[in-house]
């Protein structure tokens, strides 16, 4: 598989009036064709600046980008104009979001805002963008889709418009879909009906997906690879496989070891992590998670480690030897 | 149908609560009415968690308020510690007040940004006039803040300098304040961040093992549930499809829609998730402005059959404990 996405060493903080706010702090990943990555971390954390803005989705001011390149099939997306970006989202990138009511436009009905990306990206005249549009609609599971399209967003359900707005993603064969916290706002069984649909829509039209959240069971789902950050930083980076067997970063076990099953009896109580996420205000000297760390050392107080690669396709930033340790 | 040993704290029987629909600005006439909660019985025992489960817009808030009073019933009847709700005075109403209480799920619009802890925690000490005077009322404030592990130093702080996790435990304090027996905890984590879920989860157990608590807790994540719950009643647009013990129910769901929702949540495992059978459910919920006729559920149901389109199921105990709306299940 070719490499669709290398980002390199971005930097991401926003300048606000309590102060700068670091929320990416010189983060390292890529992305291969077809491939589904997961990003997953709390709240604040960076997992979405870290994406969105290598695309031009944050606004600037207040943010600002610092250092990095980020190349897409060999274009640095970071020297692009806005418009030549534009160019590239939705056409080649698509994007879908948490709150698919407010990404949608009320005022617009469903077919107008897809056929608007097939008719600005792809040139389309209105009659076969309605009928592409109409297609894409029955691709995520309309039914009379032909007959939808002059729905306004409100008179769709939240899984309704969140399966619309990927059909909008879909316009234009994107070779990777962005998909922020696409089902956080979704009840659990219609979370199950996007996911299998991203899935199998993957699966179709061989798309590359990342997929940003902070759910570890639907990460557990879909993903291939995963990167689990905090606070600005990637902590882990491991096939989902590796992760959830065997975490070697202390924040990636307390947070699995945290999580209830539904699949399984109660055996002891929760094993919270203490404290909360840290106030991205302040750079602390040493690793960021090590005021809740169960297994922190003198060290890691001092200087924060760097990610490292411990195995191949595996890489952790750790002073502790969490495999010794346990 | 009581378990040994176990007593009801509180009842619920046939308990309904329509809101009207109403069309016209100065001559409002009625128009129809949101089913939210149609026609539910169940008991929480003294001392235990029962968890009232369904997706969003299923009623198990509005369910969780009615119980309370905070909603006017529209029908069926409500006995907390033996008070009848809809028929109590006000003097009985007053102390079933200080005994029943709620947790919210938002701790950021649930606590007044301008009030500062002390008061917001000491609110229900004043409104019953449980304390005499403002120094004992500090100290049992303090008291409190301790009990949901916050320092009492943070008296005179207002709830924008605390953090999601810290906000619920000041609700919670708030809560514990009167000495309530029956605590509504309407999705008291579903705001907070992952990580900080289990301590208000853990807290909540200590406090319900040294204070003698019975919960009842509205929630949506079913895992969470099964961890803490000793029954489990799941809701679906408005009437309760399935109750059972915790681990039966999980282990053994008799409603379709049951099985349908636990299949539907992912396991944090990779190897297990994907293993798992899945009942996707196609569809949305339909409108409870009005629901459909005869099962509820029939319209999303894998295996509904004529007559479940007709006849509402008889709610069945099918099996010692373990009560079914279903007319497809046999015991």
């Amino acid at each position: 598989m070719g490499r669709l996405l290398e980002v390199t060493d971005l930097q991401v903080c926003f300048n606000t009036p309590e102060g700068v706010v670091h929320a990416v702090n010189g983060i390292s990943y890529y992305l291969d064709e077809g491939e589904t990555l997961a990003i997953v971390g709390e709240s604040g954390c960076g997992k979405s600046v870290s994406v969105m803005s290598i695309l031009g989705l944050i606004p600037t001011p207040p943010g600002e980008i610092l250092k990095g390149s980020a190349r897409f099939r060999n274009v640095d997306l970071l020297q692009l104009s806005e418009s030549e970006l534009e160019h590239v989202r939705g056409a080649e990138i698509a994007m879908i979001f948490q709150d698919p009511m407010t990404s949608l436009n009320p005022v617009l009905t469903i077919g107008l805002q897809i056929t608007e990306s097939l008719i600005i990206h792809l040139n389309m005249d209105s009659d076969e963008a309605n009928a592409r549009a109409a297609e894409l609609l029955e691709l995520t599971g309309f039914s009379q889709a032909a007959a939808r399209l002059g729905d306004y967003p409100h008179q769709f359900s939240g899984g309704m418009r969140q399966r619309a707005m990927i059909s909008m993603a879909l316009g234009c064969n994107p070779s990777l879909l962005i998909a922020d916290e696409p089902t956080t706002a979704l009840d659990v069984t219609i979370q199950a009906q996007i996911v299998e649909l991203a899935l199998n829509l993957r699966d179709q039209l061989g798309m590359a997906i990342i997929w940003i959240t902070h759910d570890l069971g639907v990460v557990a789902r879909m993903a291939d690879r995963v990167l689990v950050m905090y606070a600005g930083y990637i902590m882990e980076e491991a096939s989902v496989f590796d992760l959830y067997k065997d975490p070697r970063h202390p924040y990636s076990l307390m947070l699995l070891s945290s999580l209830p099953r539904v699949d399984q009896r109660r055996s002891g109580k929760l094993r919270p992590i203490p404290g909360s996420p840290p106030s991205m205000l302040t750079q602390p000297k040493g690793c960021p998670f090590a005021p809740r760390c169960s297994y922190v050392l003198d060290r890691c107080r001092e200087v924060n480690p760097p990610l490292e690669q411990i195995a191949p396709g595996r890489q952790v930033a750790c002073w502790v030897n969490l495999e010794e340790t346990k | 149908m009581n378990p040994p040993g176990k007593e009801p704290l509180v009842q619920v029987r046939g308990l309904k609560k329509y809101f009207p629909l109403t069309r016209g600005i100065l001559i409002q006439r009625q128009i129809g009415a949101v089913h939210a909660v149609d026609d539910i019985s169940f008991d929480v025992y003294q001392g235990e968690t029962l968890g009232l489960v369904g997706e969003s817009g299923c009623g198990k808030t509005t369910a969780g308020r009615t119980i309370l009073g905070l909603y006017p019933a529209t029908e069926g009847q409500i006995t907390i510690a033996g008070v009848d709700v809809r028929t109590a005075s006000g003097e009985q109403l007053r102390h079933l007040r200080q005994k029943a209480r709620m947790i919210f799920q938002d701790p950021y619009s649930s606590l007044n940004p301008r009030w500062t802890v002390s008061s917001i925690v000491s609110e229900p000490l004043r409104v019953h006039k449980l304390l005499a005077n403002e120094d004992q009322r500090l100290a049992r404030v303090r008291e409190l803040l301790e009990v949901v592990g916050l320092s009492g130093r943070y008296l005179n702080r207002f709830p924008h300098e605390f953090s999601g996790g810290q906000r619920q435990r000041i609700g919670i304090a708030r809560a514990l304040a009167s000495n309530p027996e029956f605590i509504v905890c309407d999705e008291p984590i579903s705001a907070l961040d992952v990580s900080i879920q289990a301590q208000i989860i853990n807290l909540l157990e200590d406090l319900q093992g040294r204070l003698g608590l019975t919960y009842l807790f509205i929630a949506h994540d079913l895992a969470m549930v099964r961890y803490l719950c000793n029954r489990v009643a799941v809701m679906y647009l408005g009437g309760i499809v399935e109750l059972a013990d915790g681990d039966d129910l999980y282990e053994e769901p008799l409603h379709p829609y049951t099985q349908a929702l636990l299949s539907a949540v992912p396991v944090p495992d990779p190897e297990e998730d994907r293993k798992r059978e899945r009942t996707i459910l196609s569809g949305e919920v339909p409108s409870p402005v009005d629901p459909p006729s005869g099962c509820r559920f029939h319209t999303r149901c894998p295996i509904a059959k004529e007559h479940c389109t007709q006849l509402v199921p008889e709610w069945r105990e099918v099996r010692p404990q373990h009560w079914v709306a279903c007319h497809e299940v046999t015991g």
